[in-house]
C-alpha cells in the first residue's frame, strides 16, 4: 500500500471512536434515566458516524476492495489500535462517564488540531466531528461535576472510577511510528503537545467536582500497538459475530 | 358540584368530542376519561421503553456499521417516544415516577409482543416490519383522538414508526434476496413473529372489554378484529413480494370479502403472555427494574448537585 502510514494513522484515530461507540451502545435501554439513556445513545451514534467517515476513507486508501465493514469487523485483536482507555467496561455509570470524560477532553483537543491537517479529507472529517465532540465533552464534564459534587455515595463512586481509569490517560499522548511519520508530513497531530493543556483542564473539572486528582505516576499503554487489556477480546467477539459467522454476505 | 351540574358538564364534554374538538389538560373532564387515558397512554409509553430491550439486544452485534447506526437511531427514537408519551400522560396529573412504579410492580401493562426473544439478526427486520407495522395500524387513528396532548404526540410517533417499518422491511428484503442461509434466517423470523404480531392487535371483539367507551372518546376508531384484518391484508402481499411464506396453512384470499381468510389464533398463548408467563416477561421486567434501581444513586446525585448549586447561587445573591 502506497500510503501505509496514512492508513494506519486513520485506523488509530477511528478505532478509538469504534470501540468507545460500541461501549456506549451497550448501555442503550439500560441507562439510569430516560434522558441519560438518550444522551449516551446519541454519543454512540455520533461516534459510529465518525467511524464510517474514517473507514470509508481508509478503504479508499487501501484500494484493495476492502469495505468499511471489513476494516471495522474483520481484523484480529492485535490489529486494533485504540487506546486502552476506551475499551474499559461499563462497570457502573461513574466508570462510563469517567471514561467518556477522560477521552472527550483529549478527543476535542485532538480534533481541533486535526482540522488544520493538510490532508483535506481528514480536516473535513475533523470539522464535522468537532461539533459533536464539543457536546460530548460538555455532557461528560457536567456529569463529573454532578456525581463528584452530588451525594457522598456518588462522590465515592466517581472518585473510584477516576482513580482506576487514570492509569490509561498517559497513553493518549504516546506517539506511534505512524503518528511520527504523519506529523512530519503535516497530515497528523503531534499529540505530545496536547498533554499539558489536557491535564490542566482535567484537573480543573475534577477540582470543581470536589474530587481528588490522582497522584499515581504509573501508567499503562499498549493499545496503540495492539496489545490490549483482556476486555477487548469480548467486545470484539460481539462486534464481529455476524461478520465471522456469516462471511462474505451483504446486510 | 350537584349531580345535575356534573351531568350538564358531561353533556357539554360529549358534545365537544362529537364536534371533533380537542380536550386540553386544563379542561374539565370526567374522571373516567382521565383514568382511561392515563391507563392507555402510560401503557403506550411503557411499551416504547420495554420495546427498547429486544432491539437493544442486537446493537452490539449488528452485522454492518450502517445497520448498527440505523438500529441505534431506531432504539433512540423509541426512547424519545417514551419520553413524549410520559410527558403527555403527566398532563393528566400523574408523575413519571408513579408510572414507573406501576410498570415495575406489574400494575401497568405494556405490549405483550416484547416478551418474545430476539434470537437472530432477522428478528430486527421482523420486529420493524411486523411489530411496527401492527403498531402503526393501531396508532394512526390516534392522531385524531380527542385528547390533545396524546393526538399531537401520536402524529410525531407515527411519522417515525412508518420510517421504522420501512427500515424493517428493507432488512427482510435484503435477507430474503441474500444467501440461502440469510433467506432461512428471514423465514424463521417471520415464522416466529407472525402470530404474536396478529395477537398484538388485541383480543377478539367479543372479549375486548374497553371498546365501546373508547370508540366514543375516539381512543379507538376500529375494532381489534377490523384492525387485524387490515394488517393481514396489507402484510401478505409484502411477504409475497420478497418470496417469504406466511406461516398459516389456512391463509386464503376470499374473493367475496376482498380480504384474506386466516387460521385460528392461539389465544391461550396470548393470555399466558399477557398474564406474565411469556418467554421473556421476567427478563424484561428485571432489566427495567434493574436499570431503575442501579440508576438511583445517579438520579439522587443529580438532584443533590442541583440543590447545592441553587444554594450557592442564593448565597451569592445575598
Amino acid at each position: 500500500m502506497k500510503n501505509q502510514n496514512l492508513y494506519n494513522y486513520i485506523l488509530g484515530i477511528a478505532d478509538n471512536s469504534l470501540i468507545l461507540g460500541q461501549r456506549m451502545g451497550e448501555l442503550c435501554g439500560h441507562g439510569p434515566s430516560l434522558e441519560t439513556d438518550i444522551a449516551c445513545t446519541n454519543i454512540s451514534l455520533d461516534l459510529f458516524g465518525q467511524v464510517r467517515s474514517y473507514f470509508q476513507y481508509a478503504a479508499k486508501i487501501a484500494g484493495d476492495g476492502r469495505t468499511e465493514d471489513d476494516i471495522a469487523m474483520l481484523r484480529k485483536e492485535r490489529d486494533y489500535k485504540n487506546v486502552l482507555l476506551v475499551e474499559q467496561p461499563n462497570t457502573n455509570f461513574a466508570y462510563t462517564l469517567g471514561r467518556q470524560f477522560l477521552f472527550d477532553v483529549y478527543h476535542l483537543a485532538f480534533l481541533k488540531e486535526l482540522q488544520k491537517s493538510t490532508d483535506l479529507t481528514l480536516s473535513a472529517i475533523a470539522n464535522k466531528c468537532v461539533k459533536e465532540v464539543s457536546y460530548h465533552e460538555r455532557f461528560s464534564s457536567d456529569w463529573i461535576k454532578r456525581l463528584g459534587d452530588g451525594t457522598a455515595e456518588s462522590k465515592a463512586k466517581m472518585q473510584d472510577a477516576i482513580n482506576d481509569l487514570w492509569t490509561y490517560t498517559d497513553e493518549l499522548f504516546h506517539q506511534t511510528e505512524a503518528d511520527k511519520a504523519m506529523v512530519e508530513e503535516g497530515f497528523g497531530v503531534d499529540v505530545t503537545r496536547l498533554k499539558e493543556a489536557y491535564y490542566t483542564e482535567i484537573n480543573q473539572v475534577l477540582e470543581e467536582a470536589t474530587l481528588t486528582i490522582p497522584e499515581s505516576k504509573y501508567f499503562q499503554k499498549g493499545g496503540k500497538e495492539g496489545i490490549h487489556t483482556e476486555h477487548l477480546g469480548y467486545l470484539l467477539a460481539e462486534l464481529q459475530y455476524m461478520q465471522r459467522a456469516y462471511p462474505n454476505m451483504e446486510w | 358540584m350537584s349531580e345535575e351540574q356534573i351531568r350538564s358538564l358531561e353533556r357539554q364534554f360529549d358534545e365537544r368530542i362529537a364536534r371533533d374538538e380537542k380536550i386540553e389538560p386544563k379542561d374539565w373532564m370526567p374522571e373516567k376519561y382521565r383514568k382511561t387515558h392515563i391507563r392507555q397512554m402510560s401503557q403506550h409509553a411503557h411499551s416504547e421503553i420495554v420495546g427498547m430491550l429486544p432491539e437493544g439486544n442486537w446493537i452490539s452485534r449488528a452485522p454492518s456499521l450502517r445497520r448498527k447506526v440505523a438500529l441505534l437511531a431506531k432504539v433512540q427514537d423509541e426512547a424519545g417516544h417514551g419520553l413524549y408519551l410520559y410527558s403527555a400522560t403527566e398532563t393528566l396529573g400523574i408523575s413519571r415516577e408513579e408510572m414507573y412504579e406501576q410498570l415495575h410492580t406489574g400494575k401497568a401493562k405494556y405490549s405483550s409482543i416484547f416478551n418474545y426473544p430476539t434470537i437472530s439478526w432477522a428478528d430486527m427486520g421482523a420486529v420493524g416490519w411486523l411489530v411496527d407495522g401492527a403498531a402503526i395500524i393501531n396508532q394512526v387513528p390516534l392522531c385524531n383522538t380527542s385528547y390533545g396532548p396524546y393526538a399531537r404526540a401520536m402524529i410525531r410517533v407515527c411519522k417515525e414508526e412508518s420510517f421504522h417499518q420501512r427500515q424493517g422491511f428493507e432488512i427482510m428484503m435484503k435477507l430474503a434476496n441474500g444467501s440461502p442461509e440469510q433467506k432461512d434466517m428471514a423465514q424463521d423470523a417471520l415464522n416466529r413473529w407472525w402470530w404474536p404480531s396478529l395477537m398484538m392487535l388485541g383480543p377478539t371483539d367479543a372479549e375486548s372489554i374497553h371498546t365501546e367507551q373508547s370508540m366514543k372518546w375516539k381512543l379507538k376508531r376500529k375494532s381489534n378484529d377490523d384492525l387485524r384484518q387490515q394488517f393481514i391484508d396489507q402484510t401478505v402481499p409484502q411477504a409475497e413480494l420478497i418470496g417469504l411464506t406466511i406461516p398459516d396453512p389456512d391463509l386464503k384470499w376470499n374473493e367475496e370479502r376482498q380480504s384474506y381468510d386466516f387460521g385460528e389464533i392461539n389465544w391461550d398463548e396470548f393470555w399466558q403472555v399477557v398474564k406474565g408467563h411469556g418467554p421473556m416477561n421476567k427478563h424484561r421486567m428485571k432489566a427495567r427494574v434493574g436499570a431503575w434501581e442501579e440508576g438511583a444513586w445517579v438520579r439522587d446525585a443529580a438532584m443533590a448537585h442541583a440543590e447545592k448549586k441553587q444554594e450557592r447561587k442564593q448565597k451569592e445573591a445575598v
